[in-house]
């Protein structure tokens, strides 16, 4: 069964008395333990699907199918819970809270979202740490890492409640080429390991290769699915 | 409910310049508050103290117009045998009364056979005179407190301006009811500090003297000066005892008798009451403060992190845990200032009394200020402080919790 199953979607936002259309009836599914890029020019709606299948907005017109649920029809706490338990989220600005270490911005999801109990939650934790490769940098906070090891744990953060589904709106805009490359290989290191779908979208052509299926979006339409190898179809 | 305080905690001290200026803001508020009332609270309790138990009484009772005629003294509106027996029995019963002092006061002429001036005068037997106002043996400033039949206590004033010594010889005069006129020698045992208030510059003597001088036949009384075992019972008991004498009615159906407590005897309560009216308004100011910064500092707080708001929120965390976030900073922020306030507060308190502050009173001169904190203050502040904090911060941190996390995320 499909993990994502999009029929139809569209977003309209409204610029004063001007209705944009963002989206213009995508349909695709993606299937499980995939590794997925969305790949267009800037403005081209890869950040809008994103945020709909993320749950943190809502599609105008459609159906979209996340996890088995219909999301179009979630209040706001629903949402919430939804996110928590099945979906992670990895931000261009690694969006790390300064005022946790790293350890504790790792822990945060499974503390604050889903009260897990303590020695569970170590466990998780370290395990990720390791995962990671950040155990030596467990106790540092935000501003005494780099970008790429801010990346890494936003990362674990991402994937410690043990997610369906990671997405990530261009993971590696922040990043050098080398540190770009080291976090999609984590990405999909953690996709073998944990059998997590990632979706990421990029507009850097270099790292677009790395990507198992890759939707190219232009102006809000779906434009072309390429698969080289992965999951999904659409 | 501890992670968030951790979160909370670590972001207070994210911003240490701003946290510390506006804990020591409701820090000063609270110090200034707490001074005040116990300042404002103390004079107003050693005046009321000194009042009721150097002349007042905490209550008193007369018959039924006296008190409206009481500049008069009027002797036809004292109590007769028969009232006052009854009055006496009444009061013995009362458990709560620890003292009762009959009296009766008039207004007489005192010689010291070159001159002579007008005197109020209060007759009272010594030994209950002095159990129901007990600072009253206190204010002998020369002298002795002994009060025999034939003795003296007369005012400061008095002395001063007649030049009259303690066991000098004086004469007073005074006129009875059916307007015959008649005089008495006394010796002065001593001379009595003037305090404000009514009464507060009348002369003293025994209950036998009065009687022989206004030439009264039967045991007449002016009025009945009580005091309570317990003076915050005060209300509820003249409320109990209010009842116990409306039932005492002459042949024509009315009250006899009529029961004042000390506010309605002393202009002194209305000054108390203008100190508690200033003191409403010091707290409603300080309550603005804390509501003002506290505000001021989460709403700023909420702008300054709309992108972590957003993350939050993205990642799963309900509205409602975001909500107690912030409401739970801006109630550290209330209880850092409460607690350093406070602190600051006492020393400030301890400081002034070991100063020794004096100031005068009316017609007393040299009161020492002897400042001191009530807990049930300081707990009624801080939970005060605490409370405003909290609702102060609801509206920011409601603000926060209802954010959409893709336009929080979308921020710059």
């Amino acid at each position: 069964m499909s993990l994502i199953v999009a029929t139809n979607i569209t977003k309209d936002y409204q610029t004063g008395d001007v209705t944009v259309r963002a989206l213009k009836g995508l349909s695709f599914e993606i299937e499980p333990a995939s590794f997925v890029s969305f790949v267009g020019p800037s403005g081209s709606g890869k950040t809008t699907l994103l945020n709909l299948i993320g749950c943190l907005d809502k599609p105008t017109d459609g159906k979209l199918m996340v996890a088995a649920t219909e999301v179009l029809h979630l209040d706001r706490k629903q949402s919430a819970s939804f996110r928590g338990s099945n979906i992670g989220f990895i931000f261009q600005d690694f969006n790390l809270i300064p005022v946790l270490t790293v350890y504790e911005n790792i822990e945060y999801p499974l503390l604050m979202v889903q009260n897990m109990p303590t020695a569970e939650r170590n466990q998780r934790v370290n395990a990720l740490l390791t995962a990671v490769g950040m155990t030596d940098q467990k106790d540092k906070f935000p501003d005494q890492i780099s970008g790429g090891q801010k990346q890494r744990v936003a990362v674990a953060r991402a994937l410690v409640t043990n997610p369906k589904l990671v997405l990530a709106d261009e993971p590696t805009a922040n990043l050098d080429h080398k540190t770009a490359y080291m976090v999609i290989e984590l990405m999909r290191k953690m996709r073998d390991e944990f059998g997590t779908t990632f979706i990421f979208s990029t507009h850097d052509q270099k790292i677009v290769g790395e990507a198992e299926i890759i939707f190219t979006i232009e102006d809000g339409e779906l434009k072309g699915k390429e698969n080289k190898g992965g999951g999904g179809n659409g | 409910m501890g992670n968030l305080f951790k979160i909370a905690t670590r972001n207070l001290l994210r911003y240490k310049r701003r946290t510390l200026l506006t804990a020591s803001l409701i820090a000063t508020g609270v110090v200034f508050v707490l001074v005040f009332i116990s300042v404002s609270g103390s004079f107003k309790n050693m005046m009321i103290g000194e009042i009721t138990d150097s002349m007042i009484g905490h209550m008193q009772v007369h018959r039924k117009g006296y008190v409206a005629s009481i500049e008069t003294l009027p002797l036809n509106l004292n109590l007769k045998a028969g009232a006052v027996a009854r009055l006496e029995s009444t009061l013995e019963k009362q458990a709560e009364i620890e003292a009762y002092s009959p009296r009766i006061k008039f207004g007489g002429m005192f010689s010291n056979f070159t001159e002579t001036s007008s005197i109020r005068l209060t007759a009272v037997t010594p030994e209950k005179e002095y159990r129901t106002t007990p600072l009253l043996p206190l204010r002998v400033m020369e002298g002795s407190n002994e009060l025999n039949p034939g003795k003296i206590l007369i005012p400061e004033l008095l002395a001063r301006g007649m030049k009259v010594k303690v066991g000098d010889t004086v004469v007073i005069v005074a006129t009875n009811q059916d307007g015959s006129v008649n005089g008495k020698q006394f010796i002065v045992s001593g001379i009595l500090k003037s305090v404000t208030g009514p009464g507060g510059r009348d002369g003293y003597i025994h209950m036998e003297d009065a009687r022989e001088i206004l030439r009264m036949e039967g045991n007449e009384i002016s009025e009945f000066a009580i005091r309570l075992k317990d003076f915050g019972k005060l209300h509820g008991f003249s409320e109990k005892l209010e009842g116990l004498l409306s039932t005492e009615r002459n042949p024509q159906g009315k009250p006899i008798f009529e029961l004042h407590t000390w506010e309605k005897l002393s202009p002194f309560f209305n000054i108390a009451r203008m100190i508690d009216v200033m003191t409403f308004f010091i707290k409603l100011m300080l309550i603005a403060i804390v509501l003002t910064s506290i505000m001021n500092v989460m709403i700023m707080a909420v702008y300054e992190r709309i992108r972590e708001i957003g993350t939050i929120a993205a990642i799963g965390t309900l509205p409602g845990k975001i909500l107690n976030m912030f409401v739970i900073e801006g109630f550290c922020l209330g209880v850092v200032g409460a607690i350093t306030g406070t602190v600051a507060g006492i020393i400030i308190i301890f400081i002034l009394n070991l100063s020794k502050i004096t100031f005068n009173f009316g017609q007393q001169v040299g009161l020492i200020l002897r400042t001191n904190v009530n807990p049930a203050d300081i707990l009624f502040l801080s939970a005060t402080v605490i409370v405003v904090s909290v609702i102060a911060s609801l509206q920011p941190a409601l603000k926060a919790s209802r954010m959409e996390p893709i336009k929080a995320l979308r921020h710059v």
